[in-house]
């Protein structure tokens, strides 16, 4: 047999933290083999964590089938597994650490627990080529603002109460919407949006680099309510003042941390509306700006293989033992010594 | 000439009627939406003096205004001869940093005390003078309350700056936070704040102690 070149080296990552199940297969240089998404999304309601987890228990097998199918690589050729160890909902982070441990020790290969923010803004740097960025994250579970200094990814703001993209989805639900796979509560949101130039004065809180949307959420729910205006002039100007906020609080942030970049990541980040705000913010601070193409910042299993990539060639992995589950593992707790800086 | 370039306002250094003053100028933010721009602008500017005034009153150094101009969100103010207190803090030794931070604590605990959230607490907007003076800038986020929820939130955001821009220190310095607060507001109010400090990190995401 020929001998292997150090670049054969593969990793499979397992991503499962809210309601996505996710393989991603990356090789040690970084080259993309697969990246394998199945969404769960209930007929009503938000996220049952038990049903997203039965759906992932369900998939698991498939996707992982067609991410090794699509890599073309034998699983003797996979040198670690990684699995996002949080944070996240407790059923779906379970199940997809039991796949993981499972796959780890059939194939006798070391395991990599990687924190899910983190593993969001690395593949944002990877994709896009930010080596420095402050990075805004946006989803239906976060809503933060980061950057590293000295070991660490620290959070200069964050959402005091719920994210911006949960703020988008209860209302579009109140509203009675209704998501299709490929047409989230947030794109149904923004193509309303888009219908109006009708705005209505909404609450507008931030409070230094934070924020919180739970008062701006009550308060479009209760215009909506009462009847007297479109549906889309709701949308508009929830969209208008939502994403005010957040620019007002990355720009705060950016001139803060005087970063060269600023990177927008999560499932938000899909939103033209928002992204052109914060183009507008990247230009005027003179630092560039990068989005992470949807594929690589909604929720994936590559962003976990890769951060399980750079972990492991730093000597880090996670023993069975250690590899519980982690449902409120925050950004700044994670010691990140393969950022250089 | 452009000192710096913020998130809400623009601030120049100028000569204006043989002073060396500070221009805060509110420019219209070409990302956000006409009238939301406006009705920011224009509200932050209007309030900005009152509680800058009331800051005063408290004993709370800041600068002095000249002119406020609130059609054209524009003020004029006092340069503040100094250093941010941003930039000194990791470099001082452990018992400057100490003081300095009691110091700060109690200033915090002057304006709550008046009724006033500061609303962006953090060691960019506090300038050490040559003298030894701190003084507090920027209040275009402030708002007069003197609810706890607010306090809380105030002090919460103190807080977390320490841990993000001085993360060696931190913990140290919002003790000593504290501890000056204290000082100035009493032990049993100190201790409600701290108390409410606590729930609001814990209403935040992912706080592993919930």
């Amino acid at each position: 047999m020929a001998t292997r070149r150090k670049a054969d080296y593969y990793c499979i990552g397992l991503e499962s933290t809210a309601d996505d199940f996710s393989v991603g297969i990356l090789s040690f240089k970084g080259k993309i083999l697969a990246n394998e998404i199945s969404v769960f999304m209930p007929e009503t309601g938000g996220i049952h964590p038990r049903e997203a987890a039965r759906h992932h228990a369900e998939v698991a097998g498939k996707v992982l089938a067609e991410a090794l199918h699509k890599a073309g690589i034998r699983p003797r050729e996979i040198k670690i597994i990684a699995f996002s160890q949080g944070p996240g909902l407790g059923p779906c982070l379970r199940t997809g650490a039991t796949a993981a441990r499972a796959l780890a020790s059939y194939l006798q290969v070391p395991l990599v627990g990687v924190n899910h923010c983190v593993a969001h803004i690395e593949i944002g740097k990877h994709i896009t080529g930010a080596k420095n960025p402050l990075t805004l994250y946006v989803s239906g579970g976060n809503t933060l603002v980061a950057a590293f200094e000295a070991g660490r990814y620290r959070v200069f703001g964050e959402t005091l109460d719920i994210a911006v993209g949960n703020c988008l989805d209860v209302f579009a639900r109140e509203a009675g919407l209704r998501q299709k796979l490929g047409a989230p509560f947030g794109a149904l949101v923004e193509q309303l949006a888009a219908r109006s130039q009708n705005f209505i004065s909404l609450p507008y809180t931030v409070k230094g680099m934070d924020l919180s949307f739970s008062g701006l959420l009550t308060a479009a729910i209760e215009l909506l309510h009462r009847g007297q205006h479109r549906l889309e002039d709701v949308c508009y100007s929830l969209q208008e003042v939502a994403f005010s906020m957040l620019s007002e609080v990355t720009e705060r942030a950016l001139a803060h941390t005087e970063k060269p970049e600023l990177l927008l990541t999560g499932g938000v980040a899909a939103n033209k509306r928002l992204k052109s705000m914060l183009e507008t913010i990247a230009k005027e601070h003179n630092a560039k700006f990068c989005v992470v193409p949807k594929q690589y910042a909604l929720d994936n299993g590559a962003m976990i293989a890769w951060t399980g990539i750079l972990a492991y060639q730093h000597g880090l992995s996670t023993p069975i033992e250690k590899s519980f589950v982690r449902l409120k593992w925050r950004l700044d707790e994670v010691y990140a010594p393969w950022v250089g800086g | 000439m452009l000192l710096k370039k913020g998130a809400e306002a623009s601030l120049f250094l100028e000569e204006w009627q043989g002073r060396k003053v500070i221009m805060k100028r509110r420019l219209p933010k070409a990302y956000r939406l006409a009238a939301l721009d406006e009705t920011i602008r224009v509200q932050r500017t209007a309030h900005e003096p009152q509680i800058i005034h009331r800051a005063k009153e408290a004993g709370v150094p800041t600068p002095t205004l000249y002119l406020v101009d609130v059609a054209n969100a524009n003020i004029i103010m006092e340069f503040i001869e100094g250093k941010q207190v941003k930039q000194i803090l990791n470099d001082l030794s452990q018992v400057e940093r100490a003081s300095l931070c009691r110091h700060i604590g109690s200033l915090i605990g002057r304006l709550h005390s008046h009724s006033i959230v500061h609303g962006d607490l953090t060691t960019s907007n506090m300038i050490l003078t040559p003298q030894g003076k701190v003084f507090f800038v920027d209040f275009g986020l402030s708002e007069r309350s003197s609810e706890l929820e607010a306090k809380g939130v105030d002090l919460h955001l103190m807080k977390r700056a320490l841990q993000s821009t001085h993360f060696r220190s931190a913990k140290e310095c919002f003790e000593a936070v504290i501890a000056g607060y204290s000082k100035v507001v009493g032990k049993d109010a100190a201790e409600d704040v701290l108390n409410k400090i606590r729930e609001i990190g814990r209403r935040g995401r992912y706080v592993s102690e919930r």
